[in-house]
């Protein structure tokens, strides 16, 4: 699915967090989200999930306008910065809770939903651990099925918010690869934040620079790396 | 000479830095143990003993007494009443309170203590001023046939005030430090508002809830100044439990009064011990929370 953003700005009642930015992203892309703190890359993110809604401007999903489709029409699978699993669930159940919650004509039957999660375990390759609770995983485990309950509910996208930002290197390093792999087999257009700007170049097809509210360059890893188009980016990118 | 000054410094370093001298300690732990004999356990075993003066039988037949029934059944009453709509009330506010930002919010926060910093017979006053005779509310109440002071509803809402922090002053710390983030994730699963209470948000409050509640039934059942004010305190129809203690005892009638009071003493001590596992469940449950 190609996303357009046109126009969007958010305000948070005298600070604006967003001047009017404007983005396109093709289908099928892994787009980084690349900026200091501060910058609104968070704020972006949660207007695309539709955890937030912009002051102005509009949000296209492939071409039609989804700026007032509620958080569950968005279909978004939105990974959170310390993953949000529900810490009174096991992860299956974790897993399995946007199939569950679906309206009872669309909702798979027990043992498909128990087909589905099992396939998911294998995808992010931990098949062995559906009946723990997230306080009894390691922090990239917990990363792993926070990415797992996402991709449950067949999304139209894949949102993550600093998803290897509570990593120590080591781990953040594997998870890297994971997560491209799954964006591959997915083909899923995803959206990931981070300030960590070879991490962005790595992983990303497009990176996307943001200083304060502003998008400064949009481009490919080596694009930016070679042309930096202001002082912001140059800085940033070789800090 | 050196080396009897080197070998206690030593050993002091040895000791944690906040441990005291053991004198001390054994005798501040004796102070508090005198403290608690003299001003919990004296008075709770001597109310007990007092009940139980002319035997067991002669105790439990004050309890069956008409006034008694009434007293204990209109307790109840109020109890079943009061409580499951402050704990309703108490979840709404807390969830109005830690999950959305609106104006007027730290206002809110600071109405909710009231009941707390205000004493509970000007609580009880306030009903009788807003329901009873001299105001013109009051008078159309009691013309339609639902008087409101002197009578069951006055009770319901004086306890209803004055219980109504406990449940929410529970869930709100407790609710903030949990954030928003698992709601966030249960609403881009697609589940809608009513779902995602029901499966995140009350699951991770159910133990802070159970206990608020315990504590809010104890009030509700022991309250007695507000409710003294607004019942009139007609016996067999408006005295609940506490204000029938009182007139038993202005009676002498001793062994009924210390009998009752022994009722809610148990009641307390219930509360207490469920209190105390509650807390012990969910102190397990909070260690598992910040190890996230
Ligand atoms: N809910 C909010 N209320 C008020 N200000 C906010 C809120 N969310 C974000 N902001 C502000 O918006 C700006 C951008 O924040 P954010 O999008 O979180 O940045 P980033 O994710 O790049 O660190 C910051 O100045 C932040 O303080
Ligand atoms: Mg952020």
């Amino acid at each position: 699915m190609n996303i357009e953003i046109e126009e969007i700005s958010k305000d948070f009642g005298t600070t604006a967090a967003l001047l009017p930015v404007s983005l396109s992203i093709p289908s099928g892309t892994l787009v980084a989200l690349l900026g200091p703190s501060g910058s609104g890359k968070t704020t972006l993110l949660r207007i695309l999930g539709g955890l937030e809604f912009p002051t102005a401007g509009r949000v296209l999903f492939d071409g039609s306008d989804a700026t007032g489709l509620s958080v569950q029409e968005r279909r978004a699978g939105f990974v959170f910065q310390s993953y949000a699993l529900f810490r009174h669930m096991t992860v299956f159940d974790n897993i399995a809770y946007g199939l569950r919650a679906r309206p009872r004509k669309s909702r798979p039957t027990t043992p498909e939903i128990a087909r589905r999660v099992t396939k998911l375990l294998e995808l992010i390759k931990l098949p062995d651990i559906g009946a723990r609770y997230p306080n009894q995983l390691s922090g990239g485990q917990r990363q792993r099925v926070a990415l797992a309950r996402a991709l449950a509910i067949q999304p139209r996208m894949l949102l993550l918010d600093e998803p290897f930002g509570a990593l120590d290197a080591k781990v953040r390093k594997e998870l890297r690869h994971g997560l491209r792999d799954i964006h591959d087999t997915t083909g899923l257009t995803t959206v990931f934040v981070t300030h960590d700007q070879e991490e962005a170049m790595e992983l990303a097809d497009l990176v996307v620079v943001m200083s304060i509210g502003r998008i400064e360059q949009v481009g490919k890893p080596e694009d930016i790396r070679a042309r930096p188009k202001t002082d912001f980016v140059r800085e940033f990118i070789t800090a | 000479m050196t080396n009897a000054m080197i070998i206690p410094a030593r050993r002091r370093r040895l000791r944690s830095a906040t441990s005291e001298p053991t004198l001390v300690k054994w005798l501040l732990i004796g102070l508090c143990l005198a403290v608690l004999t003299v001003l919990l356990f004296a008075p709770l075993i001597a109310v007990f003993d007092e009940a139980l003066r002319r035997g067991w039988a002669f105790a439990l037949a004050s309890l069956s007494e008409p006034d008694a029934q009434a007293a204990i059944r209109l307790t109840v009453l109020v109890a079943a009443i009061t409580v499951p709509l402050n704990a309703t009330f108490g979840i709404a506010a807390a969830w109005a309170i830690t999950k959305f930002d609106w104006r007027g919010k730290a206002w809110v926060i600071t109405m909710i203590d009231l009941p707390f910093s205000v004493s509970p017979v000007v609580a009880g006053l306030l009903f009788v001023l807003m329901f009873g005779a001299n105001s013109a509310l009051g008078v159309w109440l009691v013309a339609n046939g639902f008087p409101v002071v002197f009578a069951v509803p006055g009770i319901v809402l004086a306890t209803l005030f004055i219980t109504f922090p406990f449940v929410a002053r529970e869930l709100i710390p407790m609710m903030l430090e949990q954030g928003r983030a698992e709601e966030e994730a249960a609403l881009t699963l697609g589940a809608s508002g009513w779902r995602v209470f029901m499966t995140v948000t009350l699951p991770n409050i159910r133990w802070a809830l159970l206990y608020g509640v315990l504590l809010c039934n104890a009030r509700a059942m022991g309250e007695f100044g507000a409710v003294a004010v607004v019942s009139g305190k007609i016996r067999g129809q408006t005295t609940t439990m506490p204000l029938m203690i009182e007139m038993f005892y202005n009676e002498y009638l001793s062994v009924a009064a210390f009998t009752m009071a022994g009722v809610l003493a148990l009641l307390a001590f219930v509360t207490l011990t469920l209190k105390s596992a509650l807390e012990w469940r969910y102190a397990d449950q909070l260690a598992a929370t910040h190890r996230h």
